[in-house]
């Protein structure tokens, strides 16, 4: 067991209880934070974008080339990843993620 | 110059959930006219992934999303349906009443009207639409100094263009503009290009020879007052800044879906999804249906399998509007020859 840090798009922290083996954009939906997630956690839409704290950027495998593909249909920030391309296990109890802005 | 087509029904979306209504309701001698926004058919299957294997259609231990899409059309081909791709329905009016419903479609690009007996909204997670880049204000712009489509190159003749992407349609309008630009410049995040690679070399080789300027980081925001975009400010990733002056911005972020204005429909609506019966798979509006992505119900999975069995059920109740004197024949396609018929495949 474990939690996850995710701030909203107003600003507001939240602090979620994860789970073993799920996608951080799965356990962010699951609590019912606006994350679209459009494809299901394909890689193929970009719409579950976070920013993740510089201090755990090290800590978790690097993207892809796949999702760095997708990176680049949003405006990103060095700490940008794909929340559904980071699976949650306890070495990532505390991780701490703000959900990107979306357009219009 | 307007089209009125009479049909049976109209679908909404001609992803595969859409497909298969199309041989469900041809089963029940229903005739479709499917209306997409996208040039092509397939819809998420097609446009997000469609090199992506599928292991969950019932039959097929493995299949890819255009795989699907293609099996889908050799299996409706039988029914001859009509699609009207690059089209969004505008809106839809209520002629009949609850018994005898009739509605009038409108789409958006060609004008068309459609009169028909019932509608199925298999629209997925809405329309496909440009991506927005999340800038402020940049609404103010769009029309005049911001545009995610190019219909006319000559619009932008002389002027000093911005485009930022990095995947094959910034690369293509890149090469494509240059020539007409006053001055162009091409943004993207890094230095790396998922487009084809002589469009990248082509890039390359003037900005190498001082012909357009290639810059990489973000754009955080546009300068100039609105509606007139005079410049942009962008963000390198080593957090510096630096100023571009341009006329119109190009960005090119690939496709997102909306609702768009199925919330403009009548329809009770719940977060964005049409909530339906689980019997007859029908909206607020007698005669108006949602199947597939679209919909919600208690326990709503959202696979494409599901939507194939709303379709399968929605065709029931289709039936009793289209042919109201008609009692429905439950039938096989392996034991009856008038469905086999219908298939063109009786003995």
């Amino acid at each position: 067991m474990g939690v996850i840090h995710v701030t909203d798009r107003s600003g507001q922290r939240h602090t979620l209880e994860a789970i073993e083996g799920w996608r951080v954009m799965e356990i962010i939906r699951d609590w019912g934070l606006p994350i679209e997630g459009l494809c299901g956690g394909a890689c193929e839409c970009a719409t579950c974008h976070v920013f993740v704290a510089e201090e755990w950027i090290p800590r978790i495998y690097p993207p892809t080339e796949e999702e760095e593909d997708q990176l680049d249909t949003v405006v990103t920030q060095p700490t940008s990843r794909l929340s559904c391309q980071i699976l949650w296990t306890s070495e990532l109890d505390g991780l701490e993620v703000t959900l990107a802005p979306t357009g219009s | 110059m307007t089209d009125n087509i009479e049909t049976d029904v109209v679908i909404i979306g001609a992803g595969p959930v859409g497909l298969f209504a199309v041989f469900e309701l041809g089963l029940l001698d229903i005739k479709c006219h499917l209306i997409d926004i996208l040039p092509k058919v397939g819809g998420q299957c097609a446009e997000l992934y469609p090199e992506k294997p599928i292991y969950d259609i019932p039959g097929f231990p493995m299949v890819t999303g255009q795989g699907l899409v293609d099996n889908l059309m050799a299996q409706i081909e039988p029914f001859h349906p009509t699609f009207h791709l690059n089209e969004m329905v505008e809106s839809i009016e209520s002629l009949g009443t609850a018994e005898a419903p009739r509605f009038r479609v409108r789409t958006s690009e060609n004008n068309t009207t459609f009169l028909c007996k019932a509608i199925v909204i298999a629209a997925g997670g809405g329309s496909f639409q440009p991506k927005k880049p999340p800038i402020d204000n940049i609404e103010a712009y769009e029309g005049t100094g911001v545009f995610y489509a190019v219909r006319h190159m000559e619009m932008f003749r002389d002027k000093r263009i911005l485009i930022v992407g990095g995947g094959d349609s910034a690369l293509d309008w890149t090469v494509n503009l240059q020539p007409r630009a006053k001055r162009l410049t091409l943004l993207h995040r890094r230095d790396a290009f998922r487009a084809a690679p002589h469009t990248v070399e082509k890039m390359r080789t003037l900005v190498a020879a001082g012909d357009m300027d290639l810059h990489l980081g973000q754009v955080v925001a546009l300068k100039g007052e609105a509606p007139v975009l005079e410049g942009v400010i962008i963000k390198k990733d080593d957090g510096s800044t630096i100023d571009v002056a341009c006329d119109v911005m190009l960005p090119f972020f690939g496709l997102t879906m909306k609702l768009g204005p199925i919330a403009e429909w009548g329809l009770n609506l719940h977060e964005n999804l049409i909530p339906v019966d689980t019997e007859k798979f029908e909206t607020s509006v007698p005669g108006i249906f949602a199947i597939g992505d679209i919909n919600t119900y208690p326990g709503k999975l959202k696979l494409i399998l599901s939507g194939f069995h709303e379709g399968a059920l929605a065709a029931q109740k289709v039936h009793r509007y289209v042919y109201p004197e008609k009692k429905l024949l439950f039938q096989y396609t392996t034991s009856s020859t008038s469905l086999q018929k219908k298939l063109g495949v009786a003995a």
